[in-house]
């Protein structure tokens, strides 16, 4: 799909994947995927429901190991790096989950720190310092020590962003990232989430359905297809619309409105 | 009606039999649903529908229909429903059934004398067509099959089990070696939420328990005169089993559950994957402060239950049998010895290993869902009370071959 230079990888890709199989069992949901991610790219990855977004993006970030293929991150291996390679993976990643994963025992800052705390040698006092900061980031100074079952959907949302961010990772990734939300907070979040992007200079993930979102958002992007199991387009969201002669891509980009004579 | 019901047919007489609604069906607008039937020429049926169609009451049966068709050559049907004057979704079960009919015998059915809500409806049903391969195979498997299918997920169960056993272990190695990674603070919550909380439920069901055997006792050694005895059997009984096992059960009941749901809900919630995501172990970070948590609780709280069980006895050796407090003591301690003391103790260990390893794994093992959470809480407990039982059994056997 891409021109690969002897290596194989690009220079300036952030993440690399081959010939990935994404599989239940015997089920196969796509085959044979390959795509770069560019460093400082806003990838996203597109598609109607069930036709395995979230399971690429699960297979990016380790949770289930592909059927088939590689992922690389920069020149390193991660599908075939061992545990303690892992961790040094992990390190550079910041995940937002569909539904939070925040963990509720836990406090607004008890949850931006914990990754503090794993990562780095500061003091329970400096580390408590940068977990306000990054909620501060997000719009929630004061809540610092409310439990996440106490505020509300879009609040938790933001948490889950600033629990991402704790590491300043290099690669974020975001699953979903403003399912539930209303739409001026939806468009607040794609603000934040391309402030963010731009400060720390990392690259972006998404896995969205959010139109608004995909074009406010994405310079690069994928287009996964469930009938024939593979991407079925890929560029610029914006390039998309404008020029791609896929009927399915341009359906679902201009929300099924067809063109004239279609 | 020129409806011949009745002609006897070898394909339609298990229908005739069950043509007992005809009451209601044939009745006209009185309320009640109606579909009466017509034949227009030779070959065109017309579905008069009248009356109320209400969902609470009866949906009219489509038996009357078919036999039309099959005893006429109908090549056609019309609907009619001047007189139809409210109907609900129990109609379009009445339509959608002769639509299939009449799909069956190829018969042209026009449905403009519908009403347009209706015939929208309709429409909305039929415009996606199943999905191919999407209705499962309902036909229960063979008897050999369903024996094969038990013995394959039985023995995956099992290799999931003694993984989880294995990684468990893993995780303990590394604990050993100061390398396991948890927050102290959870699992000081842990011991106060499996410790200190049990405490009054543990009072109640041993105390209970201390009682119930006294009085057991009481009634037949009061025949011989040998109520002191009492002390004899409530002490022996709660120290070497009845403490550990009562113990045991309550907190298979109260904590494994808890650590089911609690690590089930952390899955739904994905709250699993950020911790695996940010390169914790769940193993070390969440398992881990739960087994050491209730291993060291077990013992606390069974000798607590001894304790307990032991007052029970005295309450009824006090009140019921005249025996006096130092009697009892006196006669308590005489009865029991440490290795029987340490036996129970040592029982409630392992008991608390196993609640714990239960009710972890079955957490772990939790689907994606509410009510696979339910699920998890009710196999943990389910698991622990089994192997809890079955341990006692095998502890006691083992106890007798070494003599303690």
């Amino acid at each position: 799909m891409n021109s690969e230079s002897p290596n194989g990888i690009e220079p300036e890709a952030q993440i690399t994947v081959r010939n990935l199989t994404l599989a239940y069992g015997s089920f196969v949901l796509m085959r044979d995927l390959n795509f770069t991610v560019k460093r400082g790219e806003v990838f996203i990855i597109m598609g109607g429901s069930g036709c395995g977004k979230s399971t690429l993006l699960r297979n990016m970030i380790g949770l289930i190991e592909p059927t088939e293929g590689e992922i690389f991150y920069e020149k390193a291996n991660f599908t075939r790096s061992d545990a303690e390679e892992r961790r040094s993976f992990f390190r550079r990643f910041g995940v937002l989950y569909q539904s939070g994963g925040l963990w509720s025992s836990m406090t607004l800052a008890e949850n931006v720190a914990l990754p503090l705390e794993e990562y780095t040698d500061l003091s329970p006092v400096e580390i408590r310092e940068i977990a306000c900061l990054k909620l501060a980031l997000v719009g929630l100074k004061g809540f610092e020590d409310y439990y996440p079952s106490q505020i509300s959907g879009g609040m938790r949302t933001r948490l889950g962003l600033a629990r991402a961010i704790a590491l300043d990772p290099e690669v974020l990734f975001f699953d979903e990232p403003s399912a539930g939300l209303d739409p001026i907070s939806s468009s607040r979040l794609d603000d934040l989430i391309l402030a963010l992007r731009d400060s720390l200079g990392a690259t972006v993930v998404a896995v969205t359905h959010e139109l608004p979102s995909i074009f406010a958002i994405g310079n690069n992007s994928i287009f996964l297809d469930s009938e024939s199991k593979t991407a079925i387009a890929s560029g610029d969201p914006k390039e998309l619309l404008a020029h791609s002669q896929n009927a399915k891509v341009r359906e679902f980009l201009t929300r099924g409105e067809r063109r004239p004579g279609e | 009606m020129p409806n011949p019901i009745g002609i006897y047919r070898s394909g339609t007489t298990s229908i005739l039999f069950k043509i007992l609604p005809v009451k209601e069906v044939q009745t006209q607008s009185d309320g009640a649903p109606g579909v009466s039937l017509e034949t227009v020429g030779d070959a065109t049926l017309v579905v008069q529908l009248s009356g109320d169609w209400r969902m609470q009451k009866n949906v009219a049966s489509a038996i009357p229909v078919q036999n039309a068709i099959e005893t006429s050559h109908v090549r056609s049907v019309r609907f009619d429903a001047k007189a139809l004057s409210s109907w609900d979704s129990s109609i379009l079960i009445f339509l959608t059934k002769v639509t299939e009919l009449f799909r069956q015998k190829d018969i042209v059915t026009d449905r403009e004398g519908l009403p347009k809500g209706i015939r929208r409806l309709l429409e909305l049903a039929e415009i996606v067509p199943e999905q191919e391969g999407a209705r499962h195979a309902t036909d229960s498997p063979s008897f050999l099959a369903r024996v094969g299918t038990t013995t394959t997920g039985s023995y995956i169960a099992l290799s999931e089990m003694l993984r989880f056993l294995g990684e468990v272990t893993l995780a303990f190695v590394k604990l050993v070696k100061m390398r396991a990674r948890y927050r102290t603070a959870d699992l000081f919550l842990i011991i106060q939420e499996c410790g200190a909380q049990a405490l009054p439920i543990v009072t109640l069901i041993s105390f209970l328990v201390g009682v119930i055997m006294a009085f057991v006792g009481a009634i037949q050694l009061q025949q011989f005169g040998a109520q002191i005895y009492v002390a004899d059997l409530v002490g022996i009984a709660v120290v070497r089993d009845m403490g550990a096992m009562m113990t045991g059960i309550i907190m298979a009941g109260r904590t494994g559950a808890a650590f089911a749901a609690k690590l089930g809900t952390m899955k739904v919630t994905q709250e699993i994957d950020a911790l695996i995501t940010l390169g914790f172990s769940p193993l070390e970070f969440l398992v881990l402060p739960r087994m050491i948590a209730l291993c060291l609780m077990m013992p606390l709280l069974c000798l607590y239950s001894d304790l307990m069980g032991i007052l029970g006895g005295a309450a009824v050796g006090l009140w019921m049998l005249d025996l006096s407090w130092t009697t009892y003591y006196h006669q308590t301690v005489r009865a029991i010895s440490l290795t029987a003391l340490f036996g129970g103790v040592f029982k409630g260990v392992i008991y608390g290993v196993l609640i714990s390893l239960s009710g972890c794994l079955r957490g772990m093992q939790c689907g994606g869902s509410a009510s696979a959470v339910g699920e998890a809480t009710t196999s943990a407990v389910v698991t622990s009370i089994v192997f809890i039982v079955a341990a006692c059994g095998a502890l006691s056997v083992v106890f007798y071959i070494i003599g303690v």
